[in-house]
């Protein structure tokens, strides 16, 4: 132990001989932190702009501070806390159903026993993935239209008299989003867990047929107890990512006529900042989007470690 | 193990499970060979709705008409240039920086692994980072395409999470002959690493593929550097705009020679997802142990 340690610091100690042998990784490693500082911690000097009346012509320097006018400006506007609470309630409907999708996806494909057909199931389930939320957006679209097929569906079989306008109703856009990001992501996200699933020792599922398991009971007392840290490191991974949730999709799908249940902090940012101009307000709802989101994995963390679950850091 | 009779519980499982699968594969590829057959449809008779896996006019009307299009032809080879040269220069960087935090040696390993990891969680948000291109007059440009996203703490994680999997004794062997840092990684660790970096270059490329967003928000007003997905979103809305109102769609189907943007759009949906629908088939073996290595262990 005592040597070993002596041994690390002997290898932490800096010497002129070493810095000339990792000059290529010290030279890389500059070039790294000049981008990185430009590119990623450059704009969070921006966040002063949400303490300020930004004037783009008098610069971060010039324009006058107002404190946490900002801030109050957007906590009293009712559209703010609408996009706050769309962002959170679409993105806590998202993961829990692509979670539970994916899941329950990798569980039933893993049991199949053909290998053809589940390399091919496999590969199908990938597609969607693949394609931009544009592409997505328009086969939703055609799907859900007015002759589409699932009015088509509903009207054969009697469930419906008259075709929906699936669009112009705020009570289906929350699950329509929740669908599609389920269908382009089921796949996808499967392939984790059925890795996961892939690392059980085999020789757990045999005894349990020795003492006359059937499958249900192999899923339920083998697999999922199994897969479960890597279940809860995925959470605690999108719990941050939770208000990431909310831009393509609805900024294409969303229109006039659902825009109270449509329009996410993004969306908000996005019309306030760039179309309306008002670069410290964009900012400032950016900023509240980062701080919350950091806070909820913290939290999530937290949480974990309380429950003696796996965590992050 | 010895056979044993399957109860029925087991059975009843295997049909279920069966029928669960069988109708995934269709929710899944339907919509998409749905809209491969009204590409290939006439443009008023779309309109009637009722097509489904088979067109009821044929006629590659709808592709010359977006190979006619205005910026078609310009998003075609943005898009590409972008995808090839944003992929390429995302795999070198992220590459080399994997290497240099993978290093054991290395002075400042932890250090500049946790500058990168912050980065995951931290950023400025959409304002602050547009004024920033702005202000180094990226906007505008093409390169506004390249430059920022290059280096991605996520691309960079599993990379190095790869590369720490790799024997240390490579490294160290090789140093004994003399190769420096640049040696090895051009001639040991780079060649043992292909499968990860067939993973991070599908990723770039399909994000760089996809992208749309850029576009739209620096590149407005430069027709010169339109991208694909773009021109589609622009189908998207004409459509969309639209929509609700199929009379009035004929009617301007029926001025415009039989063509609706119900059908363009679906060509040109057709022809953006197909280069990435014939490539990742092959790649699958990549991605899914890329995925896993990074994901799993990290």
């Amino acid at each position: 132990m005592a040597q070993e340690q002596v041994k690390v610091v002997k290898d932490k100690r800096i010497t002129w001989k070493e810095v000339k042998r990792q000059k290529f990784l010290l030279i890389v490693s500059f070039f790294m932190v000049v981008y990185g500082t430009i590119f990623y911690y450059w704009p969070l000097t921006g966040w002063i702009m949400a303490f300020q009346n930004y004037k783009p012509n008098r610069g971060l320097l010039g324009s006058k501070f107002v404190g946490l006018a900002k801030f109050q400006f957007l906590f009293e506007d009712a559209t703010f806390i609408q996009v706050v609470r769309n962002t959170l309630a679409m993105g806590v409907i998202n993961l829990a159903t692509s979670t539970f999708m994916a899941i329950l996806f990798a569980i039933l494909l893993n049991e199949i026993k053909s290998t053809i057909a589940k390399k091919t199931v496999q590969t199908i389930s990938y597609l969607p993935h693949f394609l931009s939320w544009i592409i997505v957006t328009g086969i939703l679209h055609d799907a859900l239209s007015s002759s589409g097929i699932i009015n088509e569906l509903l009207l054969k079989y009697g469930f419906i008299d008259q075709a929906i306008n699936f669009f112009a109703h705020k009570e289906y856009f929350w699950p329509i989003v929740a669908f599609a990001n389920c269908w382009k992501e089921t796949g996808w996200n499967a392939i984790i867990y059925l890795a996961a699933i892939t690392a059980i020792d085999p020789c757990l599922y045999e005894a349990a047929s020795i003492d006359g398991a059937g499958r249900w009971a192999k899923i339920k007392y083998i697999t999922l107890p199994s897969i479960r840290p890597t279940i809860m490191i995925l959470l605690l991974m999108n719990v941050g990512n939770v208000l990431n949730a909310g831009f393509e999709i609805q900024y294409l799908l969303g229109n006039g006529l659902i825009k109270s249940v449509s329009d996410t902090i993004d969306i908000y940012v996005l019309t306030w900042g760039i179309s309306n101009n008002d670069f410290s307000l964009g900012t400032a709802a950016g900023m509240f989007k980062s701080a919350v989101s950091i806070a909820l994995i913290v939290i999530a963390n937290y949480a974990a470690k309380r429950m003696g679950e796996e965590r992050l850091f | 193990m010895k056979k044993r009779k399957t109860s029925l519980a087991d059975k009843i499982f295997v049909v279920c499970n069966t029928l669960f699968m069988i109708a995934f594969v269709v929710v899944t590829l339907y919509p998409v060979l749905n809209t491969l057959a009204i590409s290939f449809n006439d443009g008023i008779d779309a309109v009637r709705g009722g097509i489904h896996l088979w067109p009821r006019k044929f006629t590659f009307k709808n592709y010359l008409t977006i190979l006619g299009k205005e910026n078609m032809i310009t998003a075609v080879y943005v898009t590409v240039a972008r995808t090839i040269l944003g992929t390429l220069l995302a795999l070198v960087t992220n590459a080399l920086l994997a290497f240099v935090v993978s290093r054991k040696r290395f002075l400042f390993k932890s250090g500049l692994s946790l500058f990168w990891v912050i980065t995951m969680y931290v950023n400025g948000g959409l304002i602050p980072v547009f004024l920033l291109y702005r202000n180094l007059h990226l906007t505008g440009t093409f390169w506004v395409y390249i430059i920022p996203g290059t280096i991605s703490a996520f691309n960079m994680l599993v990379l190095r999470t790869y590369m720490n999997g790799l024997p240390d004794s490579l490294e160290e062997s090789a140093q004994l002959d003399g190769a420096g840092y640049w040696t090895v990684f051009v001639k040991i660790i780079s060649p043992l690493c292909k499968p990860v970096y067939a993973t991070v270059a599908l990723f770039v490329a399909v994000g760089q593929w996809n992208s749309w967003f850029d576009a739209m928000l620096y590149n407005r007003l430069k027709s010169e550097y339109t991208t694909l997905q773009y021109e589609l979103m622009k189908l998207l809305s004409s459509v969309m705009n639209q929509s609700g109102n199929a009379a009035n769609a004929s009617a301007a189907g029926a001025a415009n020679a039989a063509i609706t943007p119900v059908t363009v759009r679906s060509a040109a949906s057709i022809a953006t997802m197909l280069p990435i629908v014939m490539l990742y088939p092959f790649l699958q073996r990549y991605f899914v142990t890329g995925l896993t290595i990074g994901g799993v262990k990290e």
